[in-house]
């Protein structure tokens, strides 16, 4: 892969990411907020193991006979980044029940409406 | 060819998730979202982070989503069109698109950042002819930097996922009623 070509991997990164953002921030539902975020964040996963991707080379798994390795640092940064990802989307869905016990919906614009009558 | 289908699915899968108001269907989607990203990732020579993408990613996540599900609501209610995000995206995504025309291609071997500590860490794997292998031992080099070289990194994510399991736990736990102690 040459010239711009070899670039086309990040551009199509590029598109999942914003998908994700506007989800973020055009929607009122905050579950689907969060499901927009889990788009941004898995896409921001897939730049980094794009980044680690060697022309030639195999998965890091040393073998004999083998010469060219992908490089093996995103995929360690990107295991824990995984892990650390789940666990702050089931604190925020964890917030958005409680959310929806305090206000009894979980739109984004009726929560401001009723806290501001309060 | 394979890489193409999956790219097109991919952004197919995650434009049908803002157009869709049901809920439920949208979970389903990121299920099959991570689940494209982790064929991906094996396109990408990474079978480590595809095989915890696909159980995290499309595993957990999903369930820990329709269990929320159950807690609240399964509809998304209309939402008006509004231009000024459309605007912020589009104008963030150029700005990105416009950055990497400075990275260096994908799979060069040359770029930067596969000279700097990534050689070492596989050459320290690499038995010597003699046989003799060299400070860790493990083939897989992303177990061997993941448990021996960054041992303290995975530590520190124990710990976050049991400050978020805590925090789960005291969210969710049904307050006490006064009348009742």
């Amino acid at each position: 892969m040459n010239g711009l070509f070899g670039l086309f991997n990040y551009w199509v990164v590029i598109v999942l990411m914003m998908t994700g953002f506007y989800i973020v921030i055009s929607r009122d539902n905050l579950i689907k907020k969060v499901i927009g975020l889990n788009i941004f964040q898995t896409s921001v996963f897939l730049l980094y193991i794009s980044i680690g991707k060697l022309d030639g080379g195999t998965a890091p798994i040393v073998k004999e006979g083998l010469e060219s390795y992908s490089n093996p640092l995103p995929s360690v940064l990107i295991l824990t980044a995984i892990v650390v990802g789940v666990a702050t989307t089931s604190v925020a869905l964890a917030l958005i029940v409680r959310i929806r016990e305090a206000f009894g919906t979980v739109e984004e614009d009726e929560i401001i409406k009723i806290a501001g009558t309060e | 060819m394979i890489l193409i289908a999956l790219l097109a699915l991919l952004v197919a899968t995650a434009w049908t998730v803002v157009r869709l108001r049901s809920l439920f269907a949208t979970v389903m989607l990121t299920g099959i979202y991570s689940f494209l990203g982790a064929s991906w990732m094996l396109l990408l020579d990474a079978p480590d982070v595809a095989f915890t993408e696909a159980a995290v990613g499309a595993g957990i996540s999903t369930v820990i989503m329709l269990a929320t599900l159950s807690l609240t609501t399964r509809e998304e209610k209309v939402c008006r069109f509004r231009v000024l995000p459309l605007l912020v995206v589009v104008a963030t995504g150029a700005a990105l698109v416009y950055a990497t025309l400075d990275m260096p291609v994908h799979g060069d071997p040359a770029a930067p950042a596969h000279l700097h500590v990534a050689p070492e860490y596989i050459a320290d794997v690499v038995p010597t002819p003699d046989g003799e292998v060299l400070q860790v031992g493990i083939p897989n080099v992303v177990t061997a930097v993941l448990a021996s070289y960054r041992g303290y990194d995975t530590l520190g994510e124990t710990v976050v996922i049991f400050t978020a399991g805590v925090a789960v736990m005291l969210l969710l736990r049904r307050p006490r009623r006064e009348d009742e102690s």
